[in-house]
């Protein structure tokens, strides 16, 4: 009953006590979290960690999900949601017999069917088309793009339904620093124009210094919780990678003996914004 | 899950069934074999037979109620395997798009490519190879409508226990040969061991089959007609909703 209430202010994910069992293996233990709307979350940590799991279970794909995990103030997975989460898996999902446009238009008509609709959705398929800097090769076969362009695809699926949540699996592998430059800023101006909530996995942690906040996860489990800023003064590192080293290698050394605390409490109050 | 919304949405079905017919059509050669092999065969079966034409009208009969069985098995097995494995499915069903949707987008899809193959076949054999048919041949083709349906049916079901397209392809053969050698195109179903019989009886392909005979030697629609296409008909619809029950939007 609270749930309404606390719907309005709420961040975009809550997650509390939210476990994931695969098979026999715990991926994820025990996390809670708060993903605020309107930034970039960058969820970091090495391959293999529990990222993807994580957002799967926060777009309702992940079977096995215990804990709460309320995404846009409904439970994960709930049917609502579908229209509301846009979610880009690692590899990318896209019929590779169609053009990007054909892809962009069946995608479009899942989410907005019906003749009334024809002239918003062309406009959304030309806007995501540009949003990924993919107009030149709009009439290609999805088959012959290059790696790099065909994920793009399957962002711009993503972005058809101009989503409130954006869950983006590692978005930016196999991009050259020019395009990954330009997908961040795309990135930035969803989420200040548009208010867009931006869930972003990676490995590579460079980009973690372009995310307003981190999540900085170790096998299966939440190390820290922060913005980037705070994280680098608060281990005394120059990097966030500096950072992440050193509280994977506090956690090895405690985590042993004692349980880990959450980082959350020692969050400066002020968040500043690193653009 | 609980929660999935069963309703049927025609515009999102037409829109799944569009976009399959769109992916074929940048596959002509693809399109080229489901259209043309099947003529071919009737062809080389008539010849085969050519100083028994009475042996001809009934195997040829037959193989155009099984022809499209056997594609649309293939080709929908091979494009929902697909689906599952290139992600697209994942992405659907985290959209607003219900399992129905997709099940009858195939379906309508399938079942117009098959309504297209099903003509060139039906038409070659009547007109020109002189298949004598006392019946309508429009009620062949509602037959043969029906079986692709059925081809459709059991492949999307069969892709979800396929995990590669080797795998999928070698469902064919074990599914579709015992049903081939028990639905009577060899020897009639009476004549077999008593528990083969029994077993031909619950097998959806000796209904096709018998339909197509039906419509062969009768110039109405008889009754065992009429069972024939309600059992086709009923087994494409059950094993349809099997196939929409291994669609699952969590998956592990």
């Amino acid at each position: 009953m609270m749930n309404s209430l606390r719907a309005a202010n709420a961040g975009a994910v809550e997650a509390r006590a939210l476990t994931v069992v695969r098979g026999d293996r715990t991926v994820l233990h025990d996390l809670g979290f708060t993903v605020e709307p309107g930034r970039i979350t960058g969820l970091l940590g090495p391959s293999g960690c529990g990222k993807s799991t994580l957002m799967r279970a926060v777009v309702g794909t992940q079977a096995n999900v215990s804990g709460t995990l309320d995404v846009l103030g409904r439970p994960a997975g709930h049917p609502s949601l579908r229209a509301r989460v846009g979610y880009v898996t690692q590899a990318p999902s896209v019929y590779t017999d169609l053009t990007v446009r054909q892809n962009l238009d069946y995608f479009a008509a899942v989410l907005r069917p019906g003749r009334n609709h024809r002239a918003a959705r062309e406009e959304a398929v030309t806007r995501a088309i540009g949003d990924v800097d993919l107009t030149r090769r709009a009439d290609a076969l999805a088959g012959t793009l290059s790696g790099g362009q065909l994920s793009r695809v399957s962002l711009a699926v993503a972005l058809l339904g101009t989503p409130e949540l954006l869950v983006l699996d590692e978005p930016t592998v196999g991009l050259d620093p020019v395009l990954r430059r330009d997908l961040w800023n795309l990135f930035h101006s969803l989420a200040a124009d548009r208010g867009t909530t931006i869930l972003v996995s990676s490995h590579v942690m460079d980009e973690a210094e372009r995310c307003h906040r981190l999540l900085l996860m170790r096998e299966g489990e939440i190390l820290a919780d922060d913005t980037p800023d705070a994280l680098r003064t608060r281990t005394g590192s120059a990097t966030v990678e500096e950072a992440f080293l050193r509280l994977v290698d506090e956690a090895a050394t405690a985590g042993a003996t004692a349980p880990r605390a959450t980082t959350d409490e020692a969050t400066p109050a002020g968040q500043e914004t690193p653009r | 899950m609980s929660t999935d919304t069963p309703v049927l949405s025609p515009a999102r079905a037409l829109a799944t069934a569009g976009r399959v017919l769109r992916q074929l059509r940048h596959d002509p050669r693809t399109v080229a074999l489901l259209l043309i092999v099947p003529v071919l065969m009737i062809t080389l079966l008539r010849y085969v037979f050519d100083s028994d034409p009475a042996t001809f009208d009934a195997i040829g009969a037959s193989l155009l109620g099984i022809f499209p069985l056997i594609t649309m098995f293939l080709v929908t097995s091979i494009a929902t395997l697909r689906e599952r494995t290139s992600g697209t499915l994942e992405r659907l069903l985290a959209l607003p798009l219900g399992k129905g949707d997709l099940i009858a987008g195939y379906a309508l899809a399938f079942g117009a490519v098959a309504v297209a193959q099903s003509l060139l076949a039906t038409a070659m054999s009547v007109w020109v190879l002189g298949l004598d048919v006392v019946g309508s041949p429009w009620l062949l083709l509602l037959v043969a409508l029906l079986d692709a349906l059925l081809g459709t049916a059991l492949g999307l079901f069969v892709s979800a226990f396929a995990a590669s397209e080797f795998q999928a392809v070698q469902f064919m053969p074990a599914v579709i040969f015992p049903q081939l050698l028990l639905c009577g195109l060899f020897t009639p179903r009476d004549r077999m061991h008593p528990v083969l019989e029994t077993l031909s009886d619950v097998l959806p392909m000796s209904y096709a089959v018998d339909g197509m005979n039906q419509v062969l030697a009768h110039t109405d629609v008889t009754a065992d007609f009429h069972r024939d296409v309600l059992v086709v008909a009923g087994c494409a619809l059950l094993v349809l909703c099997l196939g929409a029950a291994t669609l699952r939007r969590r998956t592990t």
